[in-house]
């Protein structure tokens, strides 16, 4: 196992190298004068010029450059946002939670539905059932989100006035940060409508980031779960007379889940790219909605370090999955 | 498949394609939806050719005595603009039209793109080996380890904002699924016997490359392409609702929705169509793509 683990961990360096490399010349491939570039709309003078070339190191060598950058971003400074004013890594802090809030309860919607319908249409193969949900499997896989979202507003928030529009929680609520998740936070402090407020923002971002991971996992178990119905060892409990719903549940289900868990640590990227849109539309303060107004407000120091910081996450995410993998099904393990 | 007609494929001549198309199209056919799914994208390349034929206006033009009208069947609109105007009293059906060349030229230039270099990168590592192929792999691994959507982002936001900007990052970003594919398709016919009795009979590197060999992948390039096809109009659409793709007042579908956002709760109608035309080419794209994979792939169509 540790043997696995440390081919593993080799294995990913050049990709971390990589990413690293990227991030660090996303800046210099600017268009213009890096520092001009991040000193954004307002310029810099004559002075203040040179002190911030000598800062950022841009009159050393290229591969010293590149030296600094990553002895720094190990340490876990990334520079200073220029539209905040606070260390990026500050910022950074703040509004993750925000996102992997939203993440989590996406995935749960998406797992809550996806594994039981993906099961239920395996077992009842090609009743209704089976063909509705695989038909709206792929409308779902097919969505585009940023448009699903603004569909959900007009139907929730502005027909029914069921949901807020936009925001993480209503603003008469304010409290310190525990776990940075508002839900569970609000919980912690015993403030039952500052739950209900939370709760009330989270559902229609959740939904709609849920729903590509949503379709792929209804699919995937689906499929899972029909392969292993053929297998001998089902036919098998079948025949000791077992019942059908443990031969599903118990027997099936178990072998089925293997491939599911995979699809669903695969999603993490997915999460991220959707994030960046869903965010976007609810106003959610998470990192997806942070770097796309960073684009906007030319504030390249916090796209190159939220570059790095993602898909150094992503990265970490399916590193952990695939040890997972390994851990659940020795097979792997071997090869 | 017997190993001669691999080897002069092209000798074959016209009956025996003929046949393969007709196998192909009852395995694609079985496939309703994927019938209905070639049925509308048709529909749709109509619709982009025509469009100056179809639409009843031009795209860019505004009634200034028509801001936001709805649809013909709701109260207050007319059979005027059958789908309603937008913020600026443009002619949404019209719009919607035009917007279909621009997705389907944005598919079309993507896929090309990615499957130009993919299939270039691909043939190169996976014939060559070594390390060539360790070099233009880990690249591919790179592009790969981040969210496609950031990295068009960022792709963007170095080349600029705008719709072929767009394409090409989109290409960059979606590349690495092909070079992967054709990849793994060499270094699998590679040692089969045929390639060694073209490489015996004296074919060269290039030929061994583009005329032995990748006929033979050419299965799974094509069902990814379509995948990618409807993958790059989501994204393309993505980044113009965000503001960095194709840029007002052009008709993108995405950028339409981009600046409909403001009028979301006032008039449902400049929010629902450009989306849902979205949805629909997506759909019918992705529709295709299953009937394609159950019709190309030997393996699932003996189960």
């Amino acid at each position: 196992m540790l043997r696995y683990l440390l081919n593993k961990i080799v294995l990913v360096l050049p990709t971390l190298i990589g990413i690293t490399i990227c991030a660090f010349a996303f800046v210099r491939l600017l268009p213009g004068d890096p520092i001009l570039a991040m000193a954004g709309e307002h310029g810099v003078s004559p002075e203040r010029y040179a002190e911030l070339k000598e800062q950022f190191g841009y009159n050393l060598p290229i591969w010293q450059q590149y030296a600094h950058y990553v002895r720094d971003a190990a340490t876990g400074n990334f520079g200073v946002s220029i539209s905040s004013k606070r260390p990026v890594i500050e910022d950074f802090m703040t509004l993750f939670p925000a996102t992997i809030e939203l993440s989590t309860f996406a995935m749960i919607f998406a797992m809550v539905l996806g594994i039981p319908a993906g099961i239920f249409a395996a077992v009842k193969r090609g009743s209704w059932f089976d063909q509705g949900l695989m038909g709206t499997a792929l409308v779902g896989y097919s969505m585009p989100i940023f448009w699903w979202g603004l569909l959900l507003i007009i139907f929730f928030s502005g027909y029914l006035g069921w949901t807020p529009v936009s925001g993480r929680i209503g603003l008469q609520f304010f409290f310190k940060p525990v776990t940075g998740f508002m839900t569970i936070d609000s919980l912690l402090y015993g403030k039952w409508d500052a739950f209900r407020s939370a709760l009330s923002h989270l559902v229609l971002p959740a939904i709609v980031l849920g729903t590509i991971p949503l379709a792929v996992i209804a699919r995937q178990t689906r499929s899972a779960m029909l392969e292993v119905l053929s297998e001998d060892y089902v036919r098998t409990a079948r025949a000791k007379g077992l019942s059908s719903a443990r031969v599903i549940g118990v027997h099936a289900l178990r072998n089925a889940l293997i491939p599911v868990v995979t699809t669903i640590g695969l999603q993490v990227g997915v999460l991220m790219a959707g994030a960046i849109l869903t965010e976007t539309i609810f106003a959610w303060p998470g990192i997806g909605k942070w770097m796309v107004d960073s684009i906007f407000k030319r504030d390249y120091v916090v796209v190159q370090s939220g570059l790095l910081l993602i898909a150094l996450i992503v990265m970490a995410v399916n590193l952990i999955v695939d040890v997972l993998y390994a851990v659940i099904n020795p097979r792997i393990r071997a090869s | 498949m017997s190993q001669s007609t691999e080897i002069a494929p092209m000798a074959a001549g016209n009956p025996d394609r003929l046949t393969g198309f007709r196998t192909f199209w009852h395995y694609f056919s079985v496939n309703r939806g994927a019938v209905i799914g070639l049925f509308v994208f048709i529909l749709l390349v109509l619709a982009a050719l025509f469009a100056p034929l179809l639409a009843p206006y031009a795209p860019d033009i505004q009634d200034k005595t028509a801001f936001l009208r709805p649809p013909a069947w709701e109260a207050g609109g007319s059979t005027q603009y059958l789908l309603g105007t937008d913020a600026v009293g443009r002619d949404m059906l019209s719009r919607l039209l035009y917007g279909a060349r621009f997705s389907l030229l944005i598919g079309a230039v993507v896929v090309t793109l990615a499957l130009t270099g993919g299939i270039t990168l691909g043939l190169l590592a996976g014939y060559f080996r070594g390390w060539v192929d360790v070099a233009i792999m880990r690249v591919m691994d790179l592009i790969l380890a981040f969210p496609s959507l950031l990295l068009a982002l960022v792709l963007v936001t170095i080349l600029g904002p705008g719709l072929f900007n767009a394409m090409l990052a989109i290409a960059l970003v979606l590349q690495p699924h092909f070079a992967r594919l054709v990849r793994a398709a060499v270094m699998a016919e590679k040692s089969r016997e045929y390639v060694v009795a073209a490489k015996v009979a004296g074919a060269g590197h290039i030929r061994l490359m583009l005329r032995t060999i990748l006929p033979n992948c050419l299965g799974p390039l094509i069902v990814q392409g379509t995948l990618s096809f409807s993958n790059a109009i989501l994204e393309a659409a993505a980044l113009g609702f965000l503001g960095l793709g194709a840029q007002p007042p052009t008709p993108e579908w995405g950028t339409m929705l981009a600046s409909a956002r403001e009028f979301i709760l006032r008039a449902w109608w400049v929010v629902t169509f450009p989306g849902l035309a979205i949805l629909i080419t997506v759909l019918a794209i992705n529709l295709i793509g299953d009937g394609l994979r159950d019709a190309l792939d030997p393996k699932l169509r003996r189960s």
